[in-house]
Order: C-alpha cells, then structure tokens, then sequence
C-alpha cells in the first residue's frame, strides 16, 4: 500500500528540532517545529529557515537550452538574461497547467527548471518528450538541497555568515554563484513567502553544514526553522499558488489570474493555441481571494454558494495569521468575481458569509 | 512534554471529563492539542442542547485541520465555555484548565464507567504511534 516515505539530508536536523514530520507529496517533512503561527510571525518579522529539498529541479544545459525550455512553458525565456530568473506555468495542448515553474538561467547555456515535488515525475516526464532533441538535460532533484532563508533579518543572517556584497545586493528574481558558510551554492533571490529572501540550491551533501551555519548565524537576529505548515498560510497570505489547490490540470492560467506569465505573442509554445482561444471566447470564471465575514475557516473543496447555488469551489482557505483574518481562493463565475461581492461558503452543511476582496493579502 | 492529570477521565477520541458535583467538564488532552497545533476556532452546541456519548458535540479548528468533538457522555449541555470565541488559543495554554471546552449534566452515570483513567489513556496512546 503505503511506498516507503523519502527523506532530505536534513531530516536528522528536523527530528533534532522538535519537528513534527508528516508525509507530504511523498517526502517525510517537517510541518511544523514550534508551532504554525510563530514560525509565520518570524518570518514576518524576523527570518525563517525552510528545508525545501523535496522541490525537483531539472538542468538543462547547451547552446539550445534556452529555446528548448521556452517552447515547453507560457512565459517568454528568450528574453530571460543570464543571472536573472522568472515565474511560468508550464501547459499541456489543452493550455492547462501541468506545473508552475521558476526558470534560472545560470549561465548563458544552463537553464535550471524548479518544479513542485508532488509533479517531479510527471514534469520530468513532459520534459524528456517534449525537449528538443540533443539538449543535454538532467533530473538533478536527488543531488541537489533546496533551502529559503525568508524574512526581513535573512540579510542581517547573511552579513553575519560573511556574504559578499554581490550577494547581498543581488535584486529581486536574480541567480548567482556564491559561497556562504563555506558552502558553494547557487544563490537566488526568490522564494514563496510575500517576504523578502533567498533560496539557496546546493549538493545535498553539504545541506547539514548550510542549514547549521544559517541556524547559528540567524539565531541573534530572530531566526527560526519553519516548517511547511507555515510555508502555506505566508504564500496564501501573499495570494501565491499551490499546485493541486489553486492550479491543477483542471485550470488554466488565465482564470487562475496567471495572465501575466503568459506571453501569447513571444515565441510559440505548448498550449500557445488552445490559450489563445480560451482568450478570445472569454473566461467563464475567475480565481478569488475573499476573506470569511461571518464567523468560520473556509478549507480546500468547501462548495462556494450564491443564492442558494452552488458557483464553484474553495481550492485554499485558513486563518491569515499576519491579516488576522479567516481568508481563502476559489473559483467563481465572472459576474461574482468583483471585489465586494458577497459569496457564501458552505461550512459542514452550514453557509457563511464570506466577501471578495483585493489580493494579496498581505504585501510587505 | 504532554501530561495527564490524574483526577480525570479519558476517551479514546481524546476528550478529557472532570466530574464535579452534578456536572462533568469536558476538554480535550494534551495529545489532541499537540496534534492539531494552533487552535483557532471552537464550534460548540448552546447551553441546554443534548448530546450523545461518542458523537459529534461540535468541531474544533486549528491553522491546519478541522477536527470533531466528540461527548464523553450523553446529557445536557449547562455551560459552554465563550471565553474562547475570541481567545481560542487559551485550549493550547491551558487544555485543562481555562481552556475547557463545556460542561454537561450527564443523563445515565453508568456511562462514566466507560472512561479510562490516566494510566489507561496513556497506555492507549502508546498504541497510536508508530
């Protein structure tokens, strides 16, 4: 029945931790160490160390590498310069979402493809049919560690660790080479928390002595170890998708409120066409943020009602620790799709009152 | 670490029940809180409503997840703790203490027999994990 559950090199660490290890996407992870809403406050506030190694991640590599990825995902890679990296869904002919992606382009002719761990397979997949042949490429997810160090004290953690300046000031969605607490590793400003940060790609084996280094250097200024129960309510405090919640192969981007990593008129791409028909017919229904007005926690799969009708379905939903509100996502036909308009959200057979409102909730 | 006070009464659903005069209050246990982390909403029936031993009395809702409430025992609901409409986090602090969940004035005692005691609880939540 049950397939024995994965671990990352950094599993001892979490058990060390006092973490609570649940089986997620087939990893075992830490969901929590503390608890949810302190780990969230101190990444709000301070800084949060996250072990996200399960996440896959593909090289590819060449003089062709980056046309090879351009044509397999919705953004426009051929204007992606080297040290700089982008967000994109990555569609199927049907122009739904088999995956959202960061794109890095490290270096003029190596391209790293960050995927979700619960889609690994399956993008691998896609990725060995579909890449143009003779591109070198490479599942790289079992020798690489991912870590995020989020939060407005990661800079003040990095400094103390001795980063360079170039690493300190690298901008927003930029990639670079680095060292740091003696490990070498890919170091990019990117993450999946609303907070300033950076993730740091390095070989597994050398994760223990990154996640301690950070552990220690971060502890004077606030630093905690986060788990993944707070990595959910900070990205969908900053209205940032989740793979099998907000986007499945069910949606497509431009209902998802995608639209803006998806380039129609750069160069050609699976789904291009069915995306740029879906466009001219219109959308039947948008994706949402409300927040609960009335007194309950709307939860994944809970029926959106309207005058007594069912209009669709909530795909995330929990307390918003820092907004301090019951706050949630789903799909709704367009014309209740407004911010303002009242939805109700059918809570074990009872329905709430919930109001659409702007997103992100949060916004540092 | 969790603990399990020895003057009370377990249920396998992990409910504790104090009985105090004619009442028992009911909680649920350090194991249960531990298992749901941040608790943000409780949902309970009015003073006055019955409940049923071992069904659902109402739901508790932490960040995470959404569990149920089961009775202890059959009865009426006398007093319901409000306190934790705005202070739901007061089950983490103090699960035996301010954060009680209700109390029920039980309508057949016999069904108190039916708990387990500390020793009892504790031995069944060794078969839990692992």
């Amino acid at each position: 029945m049950s397939e024995a559950l994965r671990e990352t090199s950094l599993t001892d660490e979490h058990r060390a931790l006092g973490a609570r290890l649940v089986p997620f996407a087939g990893w075992r992870m830490p969901v929590q160490y503390e608890g949810i809403k302190k780990e969230h406050e101190a990444v709000r506030t301070r800084a949060g160390l996250f072990d996200v190694s399960h996440m896959g991640e593909i090289l590819v590599e060449g003089p062709q590498a980056v046309a090879a990825v351009d044509r397999l995902v919705t953004n426009d890679v051929s204007k992606l310069t080297t040290g700089k990296a982008l967000y994109t869904a990555c569609c199927n002919e049907q122009g739904h979402i088999l995956d959202d992606l960061i794109v890095y382009r490290l270096e003029d002719e190596k391209v790293l493809v960050v995927c979700n761990a619960s889609n690994r397979d399956k993008i691998v997949g896609h990725f060995a049919q579909n890449l143009s042949l003779g591109t070198p490429w490479n599942d790289v997810s079992d020798a690489w560690a991912l870590l995020a160090l989020q939060g407005p004290h990661a800079l003040a953690t990095m400094k103390d660790l001795g980063a360079p300046p170039s690493l300190l000031e690298l901008p927003y969605f930029s990639v670079t080479r680095a060292s740091l607490g003696g490990v070498d590793l890919w170091a990019a400003r990117t993450g999946y928390t609303g907070e300033d940060g950076f993730e740091f790609f390095c070989a597994s084996e050398d994760a223990v002595a990154l996640w301690r280094a950070l552990i220690e250097a971060g502890t004077c200024h606030g630093l905690q170890p986060v788990g993944l129960g707070a990595r959910d309510t900070l990205r969908l405090e900053a209205r940032l998708m989740l793979y099998g919640n907000d986007i499945t192969e069910e949606t497509h981007p431009l209902e998802a409120g995608l639209g803006w990593v998806v380039k129609l008129d750069a160069g050609d791409f699976i789904g291009r066409d069915a995306l740029r028909a879906i466009k001219g017919a219109g959308l039947g229904r948008k994706l949402v943020g409300f927040e609960m007005t009335g007194r309950g926690i709307a939860r994944h799969g809970y029926p959106i009602v309207a005058n007594g009708e069912p209009v669709g379905e909530v795909t995330s939903g929990s307390p918003g620790p820092t907004v301090g509100r019951n706050i949630g996502l789903g799909y709704v036909p367009l014309a209740l799709a407004k911010v303002g308009t009242t939805l109700g959200i059918e809570i074990r057979g009872k329905v709430v009152d919930a109001m659409v409102v702007r997103t992100p909730f949060y916004k540092r | 670490m969790a603990t399990y006070p020895r003057d009370l009464q377990y249920t396998r659903e992990h409910e504790w029940a104090r009985i105090e005069d004619d009442v028992i209050r009911v909680g649920i246990t350090a194991y249960a809180v531990e298992q749901l982390g941040d608790v943000t909403l409780v949902d309970m029936p009015a003073p006055g409503e019955d409940v049923q031993a071992h069904e659902r009395f109402g739901d508790i809702e932490s960040v995470k997840t959404v569990s149920e409430l089961f009775a202890p025992v059959s009865g009426e609901v006398v007093d319901v703790n409000t306190d934790l409409e705005s202070s739901p986090e007061l089950v983490n602090e103090g699960p035996y203490e301010d954060g009680w969940l209700v109390t029920i004035r039980p309508s057949d005692q016999a069904e108190l027999d039916g708990l387990m005691d500390a020793a009892k609880y504790e031995e069944y939540l060794g078969t839990l994990d692992g």
